[in-house]
């Protein structure tokens, strides 16, 4: 096993902690949260295979991948803080209005 | 494998459990700067200076900051009197781990076709500029769209209910 091969079980577990906190936790900013870390580990990843491989792409789609994530987190935040001041004791379980 | 390495990786998926298990919100976001910057210094660790740098520029720096403010905002600080955890978190946990156990088992079976990294990294920050502004100028544009429409897309959502309001 190549060391950067360590690096991408370290991304897999990043990813696997931060898909189950997106799933578990009840709060929206903490499902954010979890987004933001699978996104962390996703972009650790493109580094490791950037620097296995010696390649330019994987670390520009990293430049990419943190601006796209960056716009995703101002606009989730937006919602949620809108979403609260219409009621206070939201939760993901609950926001559910949209539901036929 | 350095003994730098496993202090980074233990501190990354720390502040990562740790951010995801926390009851108070405001712990919460501590841990996971705490998560991103172990993210940033691996990323330096891999050589990866631009990489590292905007990461803890744009995570700890902005990211952080606005969940932070969001959590004060939303009064979210206030301890939850039910369950921090959705109903239905044992199909949540199954799932993450199916998806870890089909990670770790793609990597753990490729691992001897990988390559080893060469001695001397060939990606310096130059040519990350350089191809940002050249090969990859279209997507930057595209990017750059993203990102103005994004925030002013927040600002008129955040915005909103004050304006019915009056």
């Amino acid at each position: 096993m190549t060391p950067l091969a360590a690096y991408l079980l370290v991304a897999a577990l990043l990813f696997a902690i931060g898909l189950a906190g997106a799933l578990t936790r009840r709060n929206a900013i903490l499902v954010l949260i979890g987004i933001e870390l699978m996104l962390n580990a996703a972009n650790l990843t493109f580094v490791t295979f950037s620097r296995m491989l010696n390649d330019i792409g994987g670390q520009s789609l990293v430049f990419f991948v943190l601006v796209v994530a960056a716009a995703e987190v101002v606009v989730g935040l937006g919602i949620i803080v809108a979403i609260f001041r219409r009621r206070p004791e939201a939760t993901a379980d609950d926001l559910n209005t949209l539901k036929g | 494998m350095t003994p730098v390495f496993y202090i980074l990786a233990a501190l990354t998926l720390a502040g990562g459990l740790a951010s995801v298990l926390l009851k108070n919100l405001v712990h919460c976001a501590l841990a996971v700067s705490i998560a991103f910057l172990g993210v940033a210094l691996l990323f330096l660790s891999l050589d990866a200076q631009f990489a590292g740098f905007a990461q803890i520029l744009i995570y700890i720096g902005a990211v952080a900051i606005l969940v932070v403010f969001a959590i004060l905002l939303t009064r979210g600080s206030d301890l939850p009197k039910e369950s921090v955890f959705s109903r239905t978190w044992l199909a949540g946990l199954i799932i993450a781990a199916a998806v870890f156990a089909v990670l770790g088992w793609a990597v753990i079976s490729s691992a001897s076709a990988l390559p080893s990294a060469a001695a001397v990294p060939a990606v310096t920050v130059h040519d990350i500029g350089a191809a940002l502004v050249g090969r990859y100028v279209l997507p930057l544009e595209i990017v750059a769209l993203l990102l103005t429409s994004a925030t002013i897309g927040a600002v008129i959502v955040a915005l909103h209910e004050k304006e019915k309001a009056q």
